[in-house]
C-alpha cells in the first residue's frame, strides 16, 4: 500500500478493487445494490436468460417509486401498464430473495430516500442503482453512482461491475450563506458555474464550511445534482453529524459493531493533504435564490436577474441553445425572471422530499395561500417521511395554504405516473431536471428552485422572490 | 460466450443537430412503461418526431432520404441525463449501430458499450464536415474504424475519432459484455468482500 494521502474516492476504489479485466477496466465490488421497478425487469430477464442466479441476495435493497401514484395507492392501479411493473418487482424479488420495501411495508419510497433513512447507505462503500440520481448516497461518503440495466444484471450476477477510475475535483464553498438561501441554490450555483457537462470524468467531493454546517439532508440535496453537472457521483466526507445521522437505523451497524464502524468509516475520509485534480472555491456570499430559466439545469440565474439575451452569447453553440431554450420555455430574451406566471407548483423529489424540505417550506406557508388557478402538489419522498411530516402536523399547514398533500412517489418529477403537466403549463418544481417533456407534457415547461421558493411561486401565482414574499428579512 | 469482434462499423449516416440532448429527449419517460426492451425502437425520439395529434414534425430521422442510416452524428454532451440504458436499447432498436458526437455524457456511453454500440468522439468541425458531405449524399458509406481511431468516408476521406482505450479494447477484442469476466472473478470478489469488510 502506498503511503501518500489519498482522497476518499481513491480509498474506497481501492477497497473494492477486486482485478483489472483484460481491456484495463477496474472489476469493482459494489457493497450495496438499490434496485427500482423501472431498469431492474430487463436485469432479471437477462439473468434468467443467462441462466443465472442473484450471487448475494442480501445486498440488494428493492423498492417502487417511479411509476406509483400518489393520489390513490389501492392496488391494482388505474394503469395496467404500472400494475404490471410493480407485480414484476413483487414477483423478482420473491423469486432471488431480495429484501424489499412495498408498499404495505410503511417504509417505501424514491429508492434515495429510503437508502439513508434504512440506514443501508453506509460510508466508505460503493453504492450502485440503476438511477442516475445515485450520487445522492455520496453524502454520507459512499461513492456512489447511476448504471444502466446491463450493469444492473452484472451487479446481481457478480456484485461486481466494470468500471475506469474518475478524477476528483474538490469542490469548496466557504463563508456564510445569505437568509433565504439553501442547499438547493448551493447546487444550481455550482451547475451554472462549471455547466451541465463541466464534470465529465469527475467524482465531485463537497467541503468547505457550508458544507460542513449543511445537515445530512441538505449534503443530499447537494450530492444529488452532481449528475446535472455531469459528474457521475458527487460526494461528503463522513463526520459526526453522519454518524449521527446514521445511528441507530434499521441496517445500520448495532451495539458493539457501532463503534468499529465508525472508526472504519472515519478512516475513509479524505487525507487533509491529498492531491485533487481540481479544486474549485466558492464564496458562499455570491449565492443567491436561484432558479433555472431553460432547458438544461444549467440554464440557471439568480432571482433577480433576467432571462438571457442570445446577442450576449460568447459562441454561436451557446447562441443556438439559448435560442431553443427561450422558444421552448415561450420567454422572451432578456425578462425578468421575476413574475413569470406559474400554473403548477411543485415539493417533493430525491432532491428535495425530506423531512427538512417540508418543514422548511411549511414554516413560511403558514398563514399564506395558494394564488389562484394554481395546482400545488406536496409529495414525501418515502412514507416514512409522510409520517414525520403527519405527525408534526405539517400536512395540515400544507392542505389549509392550498396544496395537495400526496402519498410517497416520484410523482411531478417525471412523467411515469398520473401527476403531469398539462399542455404548456408552467412548474415551479423543487426537482432536479427541467429537460424538454420532463413533467410529462411534450411542451410542459419546468423552472427547478428550492422548495421555500416553489412556496412562494404557489403564493405569488409567479415566480418570486421568497425573501420577498414571506418578508424573510424581519424574521 | 463468444462475442463477436467489433473493429469497425459502416453505414449511412443521419445527422442530429443540437448539445446536451437528453436521455429524456432520446426516449420519453412514459414509454419506459415495460418490462422488456422489445418495441422500443419505435418511440425513439418521439417527441421531437411526432406532434401531439400523432403527425410528423420533420426529423432528419424521419426524412426518406435518411431511412436507410445506421450512424448517429451529434453534438457535444450526448446522452446525458437518466441513466436508463433504455435510450441505447431504443436507439439500437430503430437500427442506430454507432453514434458519433462531440461529447458522451459518461452513463450513456457505457451503456452502449455493453451493447457493443461504438460511441466515437469527433471534433465539432469535422462533425460539421461529415454532416454536409451525408446532406450532399445520404447514401455515403461512412465506417467508423475502431482500431485505428478515425472515421473514414466518401472516396479516401477521413477525420479522427476518439474512442476511449477501456471501450475500443472491449469492442475490438469482443469483450464488450463484461459478464463473463465478471464471473470468472468471483473467487477474488468474495476475498474482496473480505477485505473490504463486508
Ligand atoms: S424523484 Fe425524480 S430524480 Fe429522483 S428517482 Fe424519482 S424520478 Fe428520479
Amino acid at each position: 500500500m502506498s503511503q501518500t494521502a489519498q482522497s476518499l474516492y481513491e480509498k474506497v476504489w481501492n477497497a473494492h478493487t477486486v482485478r483489472t479485466l483484460s481491456n484495463g477496466q477496474t472489476q469493482l465490488l459494489i457493497g450495496t445494490h438499490l434496485i427500482h421497478e423501472v431498469t431492474s425487469p430487463q436485469a432479471f430477464g437477462m439473468l434468467r436468460d443467462l441462466n443465472l442466479k442473484v450471487k448475494y441476495p442480501e445486498r440488494t435493497f428493492a423498492t417502487v417509486d417511479h411509476i406509483v401514484p400518489t393520489d390513490n395507492q389501492q392496488m391494482p392501479f388505474a394503469d395496467p401498464l404500472a400494475e404490471a411493473m410493480i407485480k414484476e418487482l413483487d414477483n423478482n424479488a420473491k423469486e432471488f430473495g431480495i429484501t424489499y420495501f412495498d408498499l404495505p411495508s410503511g417504509k417505501q419510497g424514491v429508492v434515495h430516500v429510503v437508502g439513508p433513512e434504512e440506514g443501508i447507505t453506509q460510508p466508505g462503500t460503493t453504492i450502485a442503482c440503476g438511477d442516475s440520481h445515485t450520487a445522492t448516497h455520496g453524502a454520507f461518503g459512499a461513492i456512489a453512482f447511476g448504471i444502466g440495466t446491463t450493469q444492473v444484471r452484472d451487479v446481481l450476477a457478480t456484485q461486481t461491475m466494470a468500471m475506469e477510475k474518475m478524477k476528483v475535483r474538490r469542490i469548496n464553498v466557504d463563508g456564510d450563506l445569505p437568509v433565504g438561501v439553501y442547499a438547493k441554490d448551493v447546487i444550481l450555483h455550482i451547475i451554472k458555474l462549471l455547466g451541465a457537462k463541466g464534470g465529465i470524468g469527475y467524482a465531485y467531493e463537497y467541503g468547505g464550511s457550508v458544507i460542513d454546517a449543511f445537515s445530512m439532508e441538505e449534503r443530499m440535496t447537494v450530492c444529488n445534482m452532481s449528475i446535472e453537472g455531469g459528474a457521475r457521483c458527487g460526494y461528503v466526507n463522513p463526520d459526526e453529524k453522519t454518524f449521527a445521522y446514521l445511528k441507530g437505523r434499521p441496517y445500520s451497524p448495532q451495539d458493539n459493531d457501532w463503534d468499529t464502524a465508525v472508526e472504519r468509516w472515519q478512516s475513509f475520509a479524505s487525507d487533509a493533504d491529498c492531491q485533487y485534480d481540481d479544486v474549485i472555491n466558492i464564496k458562499a456570499e455570491d449565492i443567491a435564490p436561484s432558479v433555472t430559466w431553460g432547458i438544461s439545469p444549467d440554464q440557471g440565474v439568480f432571482i433577480n436577474e433576467c432571462v438571457p439575451d442570445p446577442t450576449d452569447a460568447e459562441s454561436d453553440a451557446q447562441k443556438v441553445s439559448i435560442e431553443d431554450a427561450l422558444e421552448y420555455m415561450k420567454l422572451e430574451a432578456g425578462t425578468p425572471v421575476k413574475g413569470i406566471p406559474v400554473n403548477v407548483a411543485f415539493i417533493g423529489s430525491c432532491t428535495n422530499g425530506r423531512l427538512s424540505d417540508f418543514q422548511e417550506a411549511a414554516k413560511f406557508l403558514k398563514g399564506h395561500h395558494v394564488a389562484e388557478g394554481v395546482k400545488a402538489i406536496a409529495v414525501p419522498g418515502s412514507q416514512i417521511v409522510a409520517k414525520q411530516c403527519e405527525d408534526e402536523g405539517l400536512h395540515l399547514i400544507f392542505e389549509e395554504a392550498g396544496f395537495q398533500w400526496r402519498k410517497a412517489g416520484c410523482s411531478m418529477c417525471l412523467a411515469m405516473n398520473p401527476d403531469k403537466l398539462q399542455g404548456d403549463q408552467l412548474c415551479a418544481s423543487s426537482s432536479n431536471r427541467n429537460f424538454k417533456g420532463r413533467q410529462g407534457s411534450i411542451t410542459g415547461r419546468t423552472i427547478l428552485m428550492s422548495p421555500v421558493m416553489v412556496a412562494a411561486a404557489a403564493v405569488a401565482g409567479e415566480i418570486a422572490d421568497a425573501r420577498e414574499v414571506f418578508s424573510m428579512n424581519a424574521n | 460466450m463468444a462475442l463477436e469482434k467489433i473493429t469497425q462499423v459502416s453505414g449511412q449516416g443521419v445527422y442530429v443537430p443540437g448539445s446536451d440532448i437528453d436521455t429524456d429527449r432520446i426516449i420519453p419517460a412514459r414509454f419506459m412503461k415495460c418490462v422488456t426492451f422489445d418495441g422500443l425502437g419505435e418511440y425513439l425520439f418521439y417527441d421531437v418526431r411526432y406532434n401531439e395529434d400523432g403527425s410528423k414534425k420533420g426529423h432528419p430521422l424521419d426524412e426518406p432520404r435518411f431511412s436507410a442510416a445506421s450512424i448517429l452524428l451529434s453534438g457535444e454532451n450526448f446522452g446525458c441525463g437518466s441513466s436508463r440504458e433504455h435510450a441505447p436499447q431504443a436507439l439500437n432498436r430503430f437500427g442506430i449501430k454507432a453514434v458519433i458526437a462531440q461529447s458522451f455524457a459518461e452513463i450513456f456511453f457505457g451503456n452502449c458499450t455493453t451493447l457493443g454500440m461504438p460511441c466515437a468522439i469527433a471534433s465539432s468541425d469535422d462533425i460539421k464536415t461529415l454532416a454536409a458531405a451525408i446532406d450532399a449524399d445520404p447514401g455515403l458509406e461512412i465506417t467508423i474504424d475502431v482500431e485505428n481511431s478515425q472515421i473514414n468516408y466518401g472516396d479516401g476521406q477521413s477525420i479522427a475519432a476518439s474512442i476511449p482505450n477501456t471501450a475500443s479494447d472491449a469492442l475490438i477484442s469482443g469483450r464488450w459484455d463484461p459478464i463473463a469476466e465478471l464471473i470468472e472473478g468471483a473467487d477474488k470478489t468474495a476475498a474482496t468482500m473480505t477485505t473490504a469488510g463486508y
